[in-house]
């Protein structure tokens, strides 16, 4: 069985190659148990959207 | 100076007037230099990016009528300048060298998360961010994002920047800076844990309990 710490770090690497399938399986069953980690995965994309945001300087121009 | 040569200032109006305010030209060109150099990692080639990309900006005047759009445009040409240097240069500083900063990485950081058998320390398990897109209108969300990046070990801040606002592959980031492939998915993987529990513990819990 996975665990936590396999887990996230599965979650951050899937934005940076395609995991195969057993990486998917694994992540699939242990996200679907622990909500812990599912979150984690959301917040990893929200990590992302966030720092695309940032780097075109989206917070000047939420300023005005 | 301008307004000695009346058709100069004639075809430049009204965009021109975004070069003149000089507050925020001075704070974009800091930021600017701030971002280059960590880039880079030398002063002189991030000075002479960002002067390059606000040259260019300049002469394209006429693209943008809006702060915004000059600092995401500007900011668009500085990218490709330091990547272009990247590419070029190929680093010479050992990744490892870099391993620096007063604050929790590497072994201590997985530690102070996770249990010995790997499941998430209780008080460290992710919360619910309400809302994430909530803060991006707030401009107190962008200065803790900001303090988060800031408080990175400098070699995962570094690396972080490459791949999520330059937008590099990870190929070209280990060819570059001449490291392993999973080497640097486990950098990026503890920027990411430094950061997530950064935001949520100074943004998205902090508010909450203000509340
Ligand atoms: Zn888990």
């Amino acid at each position: 069985m996975m665990n936590c710490k396999e887990a996230t770090q599965l979650l951050s690497e899937k934005l940076d190659r395609p995991l195969d399938t057993k990486e998917k399986v694994m992540l699939g069953v242990h996200t679907a148990m622990c909500s812990s980690c599912k979150q984690f995965g959301r917040q990893m994309e929200d990590i992302r959207s966030l720092a695309k945001q940032y780097s075109k300087g989206k917070q000047t121009e939420e300023k005005k | 100076m301008i307004e000695a040569n009346p058709s100069l200032s004639a075809s430049e109006a009204p965009n021109a007037a975004l070069f003149y305010d000089q507050e925020f030209m001075e704070s974009l060109r800091s930021q600017m230099v701030k971002f280059a150099t960590l880039q880079v990692q030398d002063a002189q080639l991030a000075e002479d990016a960002v002067q390059e990309a606000m040259l260019s900006a300049y002469q394209n005047i006429d693209k943008f009528g809006r702060q915004a759009a000059l600092k995401t445009w500007v900011f668009s040409i500085l990218k490709n300048k330091l990547i272009d240097l990247l590419r070029k240069e190929k680093r010479t500083t050992v990744a490892s060298q870099l391993e620096n900063g007063p604050n929790l990485q590497g072994d201590a950081l997985m530690d102070h998360l996770f249990k010995e058998n790997g499941h998430w320390q209780k008080s460290e398990r992710p919360q619910k961010w309400d809302d994430p897109d909530h803060g991006v209108e707030n401009e107190h969300f962008w200065r803790v994002f900001d303090a988060c990046l800031t408080a990175l070990p400098e070699k995962y801040g570094r690396f972080f920047m490459m791949r999520e606002f330059l937008e590099m592959a990870t190929p070209e980031i280990c060819h570059n800076e001449d490291i392993s492939v999973s080497s640097l998915n486990v950098t990026l993987y503890r920027a990411r844990l430094r950061l997530r529990e950064c935001l949520e513990d100074n943004w998205y819990q902090a508010k909450e309990s203000g509340s």
